[in-house]
């Protein structure tokens, strides 16, 4: 009857778990002990999911073999009738069913509670993987990101864990019932008829082959079908990606010649998938009727030998019926399974990542932050094999202005991110206020730091909470100092909600230019002895980009400074210069020293110049 | 409306469904019948030893005679006229002698005529007549009975004798016996009396000396086979009709890609602005998905339980009328269950996508926020805040994982309820010699069949709103209005084409927006010149520069190129003049060769080399192994922005087109290559006319012409010198840029 077809199916293609590309996991049994493992505090609640489960699959199994009983009372009683020997016995019938509605209410309120628990477990698993992996992204270094897009994390979260949810919820006790049943339909079969089971048997092997056969045919155009619909998808994309390209250079004739081609193959073997896939039911149903008609021919044959009864034959067509269903279920079972133990690798692989170094045992706590910073013979790569920063020394004096300068690509960030100790250096060592900044909790250090980035960040909620988030213990008169300061009150008062306007979810209701014055009002919120900042103000109209050279003017006001300049005047008026160039720091000094010195500096400086000349 | 436009994907379909239809009536058909046979093995074959009536095939002529003793005058002439007499050791008995070996010694009455009405009406009077001759012959061998029933009747029934000569001579008795027989038999109905004398007609097939387990075997077999055959047919009708869905489901959805993505190609930026890229990728393939999984299920299931169940309903009706009620209450069951877990789960359904997706922005935030929110060590609170989120989600998902458990054991339990319900009724029904036991598990195939039947119907309401939101959304794009069109005379440039651009009172709306985006716009590009525009972001100068390559239609006020309006010429005409580089750089998948060879198919080697060269590009492809041949992903993810661009301002001067339109295109430049390309770009293309779009001053500073647009208008038009004297607003770009010494 009503197949479960694992829930509401996410993703998959129309066919479902049979004929979907298989994903195993590289160490099955590792993952699924693992998974055990991690479900060890439900151990009692599954054992009793597992007893009901058995239960109301026993339950279940018995009831045809009395409801076969009141079948046979039925034709004894019209038999006697026809001979006037007597009549049917209604007490005796009633009794029967109602002694297999019982059982019946039973089978189902077992079923009820195993699944009832089940859900309760596999549902708070699901809420603790999420958990577990939301933390875990948190004690990441950021390093593992360089290589992992958010995308696979994101996937970690919704489906993996899904996954393993609706595989808990279903399969598990699907196993359990499966199994059971096939066990104890087996038992209740040869009790009636051990021939009539044989014959019933022998029905397996040959829906077995045919189904192989099918599947493999199957499987080939499945792929090819998959695959075809990849090109037809990234097709679409692409072109409408770069629709304005192709109307411009008027390819869509070629365009659509393309898809038409890709379409076509897709349609041949798409349709050859989805037919032979439909083939299984059918071929199905159809052994599963010449098991039918052999039984009732020979339970017939047996039936006037007087070796069984007609009410026998009714209980062996129903279990006959019942048990090719769980033989189906568990050859899919195993398919998801590996379904669930390729998401549980891929989970526990990312929760078992190598997380941040701990933090010194006794750091240093500073009273009052002076600002000095320090850089000692500074070694760094991303990848060790490729080290970039060669040997940098420099010294940043309290309140003085650091200029990082170079192309697009060079590297600039990477010094942001060595200050912040979000990566670690290969050797050498940066020092604030002559404290190695290793030797501070990673929270002490970067709390000593304001940070300003060009793609400015901002979260789904009000505006006066995305200010607030530097500071949480901040009150809204702070909030509102910070604000004006940063020159975010003008149009913050213009927007619907003021303050409590929430920023959407695509962070599209508010310009790029008005994101980059809400961060900056945020550093400014935190108050911080020491700021990093990216001057970049890229499709920004020039309003507010006078804004934000102004609000940040405000903010480096006393303070250390890092800035990634791409302001002439912000260069020519820094304390030290660093030159960047892919990733190492080539030059440092100040601007007319480095221009004096005639390297690379001066060269960028002037090719500036050239390029007012040119065209 | 709108679903109208899908409907007709399925004309050139429409005789595979119905040949569909067809089949699926077939199916359903031979699925019914397969009940009625399994009834037939249990009543005829399993109960009545596989004697299906009371006529026998053959009767030996004693027994017939004492059979017509019984019969009226009327019956008998009916009896006699389907029966032929054969007598033995005749020409005629050796043919019959294999099959009824008692022909040897006696004559046997052969049944000739077997007309399906004759027997049906011969039936209950044979039935009656066999059934007094075996009372009788039960009398002749049991003196006890026959003295009760002597003493009981008043009769004088003779011990010892044959008493079917006596009855023959006393017609009296023979009434009373009749009458008697009749009593005892009218309690149990026709159908029973039947059943009841298959047994005397078996007990006379023994007497013929027929194997009467090989007949019982014979007639298990025959219809065994039949069934057999009927799941063959089925089967062979399900099969085909899973090809002819599969053909029509992937054949229209194939054609409505091709169409919708036709479409697509042939919207202008308008029609493409008024969706976003993304849903119309959407559009073009999940939605396409939808539409096809939904075509399929409406073949196999929407038409096919309509017709299951009302076919189940009435074979249900034929064999059970009065248990009408049963089946009806079962689909009342069904459907309220469904109903009442529908109206409880569908609304926490739709919440539970917002709830998934609010746990990805989330963590999407956090992600993309890492190095924010580590910098203001803000861990904990993204950890509440996530929490928060899981804590909703997994609310509702247990919710509706605990609906989906309980919605099995509740299934499960009507159908076996369904069982037992049928059985009692049932009984009392054979009781009552409505039915026959094997009727009873007949009818119980039915009612199953009757609520798979609204199973799968429940189920399309489920699928259909689904597909129905898919086919509205592809209705939506096909039947959008192009806005721009090719004019039905195309006017043609000439020969000597100048590329003069003149724009005239040109104003700009967006579909729908309430506000002209560009105002009264009057400016000319000569040949041979580089005009500039410069203005903030959102002044309206790309969109400006769109409008050339008639990307948009301007909304008032005309754009002629050698004083041909733009309109009126054809749009590839128009479009084969201009090399345009635009602000969204995109590189199509293949290599560098077929994305520069996108602009002119038939360009040569040289071309491309030279176009390469000027776009300053030559080093990055020289240093690839594969040079020109070096792969592009889709989009050219796999170079970076300053490459894309460059390979976009190459693919443009591949073309060779007298106008070049740069669309922002070297902001992703370092300053060197920026002024290298700039000068080869000079000293190349010279005589064409240039417009570049920018927002650096330092780009421009020499041009022959910069137009300063700012909110749509055109605020100042002239050189630097000049505009840096009278135009306020450039002069504010320009020191926001560069130290105002640096401008002198």
């Amino acid at each position: 009857m009503m197949q479960r077809s694992g829930g509401p199916v996410r993703g998959r293609g129309p066919m479902g778990a049979a004929f979907s590309t298989r994903e195993k996991a590289t160490d099955f049994r590792g993952t699924m002990g693992k998974l055990f493992r991690y479900m060890g505090r439900y151990k009692k609640l599954v054992l009793l999911v597992f007893i009901f489960a058995a239960a109301s699959t026993i339950a279940n199994i018995i009831g045809p073999k009395i409801l076969g009983t009141a079948t046979t009372s039925l034709v004894n009683g019209v038999i006697a009738q026809i001979n006037g020997t007597g009549g049917i016995n209604f007490a005796y019938i009633g009794a029967i069913l109602l002694g297999v509605l019982a059982i019946y209410i039973l089978s189902a309120a077992f079923g009820f509670i195993q699944g009832w628990i089940m859900a309760g477990v596999s549902t708070n698993i699901a809420y603790r993987f999420r958990r577990d992996i939301a933390e875990k992204i948190n004690r990441l270094p950021l390093k593992y990101f360089d290589g992992t897009t958010h995308g696979e994390v994101l996937s970690r979260i919704t489906n993996d864990v899904d996954t393993i949810n609706q595989s808990l919820s279903q399969s598990l006790t699907q196993v359990i019932t499966s199994v059971v049943t096939v066990i104890g339909v087996l038992i209740m079969m040869f009790t009636i008829s051990w021939i009539m089971t044989l014959i019933a048997l022998a029905m397996l092997p040959l829906s077995m082959i045919l189904m192989g056969v099918i599947i493999g045919r199957s499987q080939k155009y499945f792929k090819q079908q998959q695959d075809y619909l990849g090109h037809v998808n990234g097709h679409v994309e692409e072109m409408y990606g770069g629709h304005i390209v192709i109307k411009a250079f008027s390819g869509e004739a070629k365009s659509v010649e393309k898809f038409s081609q890709l379409n076509n193959k897709w349609y041949k073997g798409s349709w050859k998938a989805n037919f032979f896939s439909g083939m299984m039911i059918p071929i199905m149903l159809f052994i599963s009727n010449l098991g039918y008609v052999a039984v009732a021919i020979l339970g017939a044959w047996l039936a006037i030998q007087n070796i069984i009864t007609i009410g026998d034959i009714q209980a062996f067509i129903q279990y006959v019926r019942s048990f090719t269903q769980p033989l189906s279920q568990i050859a899919n079972i195993s398919n998801v399974l590996q379904q669930t133990a390729a998401a549980a690798e891929r989970v526990f692989k990312f929760l078992e990542e190598e997380e941040e170094i701990l933090d010194v045992p006794n750091p240093v706590r500073l009273e009052h932050v002076k600002g000095l910073v320090e850089f000692q013979n500074v070694h760094f790569g991303y990848n060790p094999d490729k080290i970039i920063i060669h040997n940098f020394s420099a010294i940043a004096q309290p309140g003085q202005k650091i200029a990082i300068v170079g192309p697009t690509g060079a590297g600039k960030t990477t010094l942001v991110k060595l200050l912040m100790r979000f990566y670690d250096l290969n050797s050498g060592a940066i020092l604030v206020d002559g404290h190695d900044t290793r030797d501070f909790t990673r929270e002490g250090l970067r709390s000593m730091f304001g940070m300003v980035l060009q793609d400015a960040w901002l979260y789904n909620d009000s505006i006066m909470n995305n200010i607030r988030y530097s500071r949480q213990d901040a009150t809204d008169e702070d909030i509102y100092v910070a604000a004006r300061t940063a020159y975010v009150d003008p149009f913050v008062k213009t927007l619907p909600d003021g303050y409590h306007m929430v920023i959407n979810e695509e962070t599209t209701n508010v310009s790029q230019g008005q994101m980059q014055l809400l961060t900056i009002a945020r550093a400014i919120l935190a108050n911080p002895p020491i700021l990093i900042l990216d001057e970049a103000t890229s499709s920004v109209d020039t309003h507010t980009e006078i804004l934000i050279q102004k609000a940040m003017d405000a903010l480096m006001q006393n303070r250390t400074s890092f800035v990634i300049a791409h302001r002439l005047s912000t260069i020519r008026n820094a304390d030290l210069i660093l030159v960047i160039r892919d990733g190492d720091i080539v030059e440092q000094g100040t601007h007319n020293e480095l221009l004096a010195r005639g390297g690379y500096y001066a060269e960028l400086y002037n090719s500036q110049f050239e390029k007012l000349n040119s065209i | 409306m709108e679903k109208v436009r899908i409907i007709r994907y399925s004309k050139p379909y429409l005789i595979m469904i119905f040949i569909s239809i067809g089949l699926l009536y077939g199916q359903a058909n031979f699925d019914l019948t397969l009940p009625d046979y399994l009834s037939k093995i249990v009543n005829v074959g399993i109960q009545q030893g596989g004697v299906e009536n009371a006529v026998p095939k053959a009767i030996r002529e004693i027994e017939m005679n004492r059979t017509l003793i019984f019969l009226t005058p009327e019956n008998q002439t009916d009896v006699l006229n389907v029966y032929t007499l054969v007598h033995n050791a005749t020409a005629e008995a050796d043919r019959y002698v294999k099959k009824y070996p008692a022909l040897l010694n006696q004559s046997v009455y052969i049944l000739t005529n077997s007309e399906s009405a004759k027997i049906a009406h011969l039936n209950p009077i044979m039935a009656r007549a066999l059934l007094t001759v075996s009372f009788v012959e039960l009398l002749m061998v049991n003196d006890t009975l026959r003295i009760l029933i002597n003493m009981q009747l008043g009769l004088s029934l003779p011990g010892g004798t044959d008493l079917f000569e006596y009855l023959k001579t006393h017609p009296i008795s023979t009434l009373v016996i009749i009458a008697v027989v009749d009593s005892k038999f009218s309690a149990l109905g026709k159908t029973m009396i039947i059943q009841a004398a298959t047994q005397v007609v078996r007990a006379e097939y023994k007497a013929l000396g027929m194997n009467v387990n090989q007949l019982q075997i014979n007639y298990l077999l025959y219809f065994g086979g039949l069934m057999i055959l009927l799941t063959l047919l089925s089967m062979a009708c399900t099969i085909s009709v899973g090809y002819l869905a599969a053909k029509i489901a992937t054949g229209m959805a194939r054609d409505m890609r091709r169409d919708i993505f036709k479409k697509v190609e042939k919207f202008s930026s308008t029609e493409f602005d008024s969706f976003s890229t993304a849903s119309l990728i959407t559009r073009s393939t999940n939605d396409i998905t939808q539409v096809q999984m939904a075509i399929m299920m409406i073949i196999r299931m929407v038409f096919y339980a309509p017709i299951l169940g009302i076919g189940g309903i009435i074979h249900a009706l034929n064999l059970a009328p009065t248990m009408w009620w049963i089946i009806a209450m079962a689909v009342g069951i069904l459907l309220s269950l469904i109903l009442v877990v529908f109206y409880i789960a569908l609304p926490k359904f739709k919440s539970i996508q917002k709830l998934v997706d609010r746990i990805n922005l989330v963590a999407r935030e956090s992600l993309t926020g890492i190095m924010v929110v580590r910098a203001f060590n803000k861990q904990q609170f993204e950890e509440t805040r996530f929490d928060k989120a899981n804590i909703d989600l997994t609310k509702i998902s247990l919710f509706i994982n605990r609906v989906m458990v309980i919605m099995m054991p509740l299934m499960m339990m009507m159908m076996n309820g369904l069982a037992i319900v049928i059985i009692w009724v049932g009984s009392h029904e054979i009781a009552n010699a409505n039915l026959q036991v094997g009727d009873i598990i007949a009818f119980m195939q039915y009612a199953i069949q009757v609520t798979t039947a609204f199973l799968m119907l429940s189920i399309m309401f489920i699928i259909l709103p689904r597909a129905s939101v898919s086919i509205n959304r592809i209705a939506e794009v096909l039947k959008t209005d192009i806005l721009i069109q090719d004019p039905e005379n195309p006017k043609h440039f000439d020969e000597s084409f100048r590329g003069k651009i003149e724009f005239r009172n040109v104003s700009f709306r967006y579909t729908g927006a309430p506000e002209d985006v560009l105002h009264d716009i009057s400016f000319t590009a000569h040949s041979g010149q580089v005009t500039a525009f410069i203005g903030p972001t959102g002044s309206g100068k790309s969109t400006l520069v769109n409008l050339i390559p008639r990307l948009y239609e301007v909304t008032a006020g005309a754009i002629l190129i050698d004083n041909i309006d733009v309109r009126e010429v054809n749009q590839q005409e128009l479009r084969d003049k201009i090399g345009y580089v635009p602000q969204k750089n995109a590189l199509f998948s293949g290599t560098i060769a077929s994305n520069l060879l996108f602009a002119d198919e038939n360009a040569s080697e040289d071309d491309l080399k030279s176009a390469i060269k000027i776009a300053q590009v030559t080093e990055f492809v020289t240093a690839k192994p594969e040079g020109m041949a070096t792969e592009i992903a889709q989009g050219g993810m796999n170079v970076s922005g300053g490459q894309k661009q460059r390979l976009s301002i190459a693919r443009a001067l591949v073309k060779k087109a007298p106008i070049n339109i740069l669309d922002d295109s070297f902001s992703n430049l370092d300053f060197k290559t920026d002024v290298a390309l700039r000068k080869a770009l000079r000293t190349s293309i010279s005589a064409n006319t240039m417009l570049i779009v920018t927002q650096r001053v330092s780009t421009i500073k020499n041009v022959d012409q910069i137009i300063v647009v700012n909110e749509g208008k055109i605020v100042g038009k002239g050189t630097h010198t000049e505009l840096m004297e009278n135009c306020a607003i450039y002069k504010d770009i320009a020191i926001s840029q560069l130290n105002l010494e640096e401008l002198l």
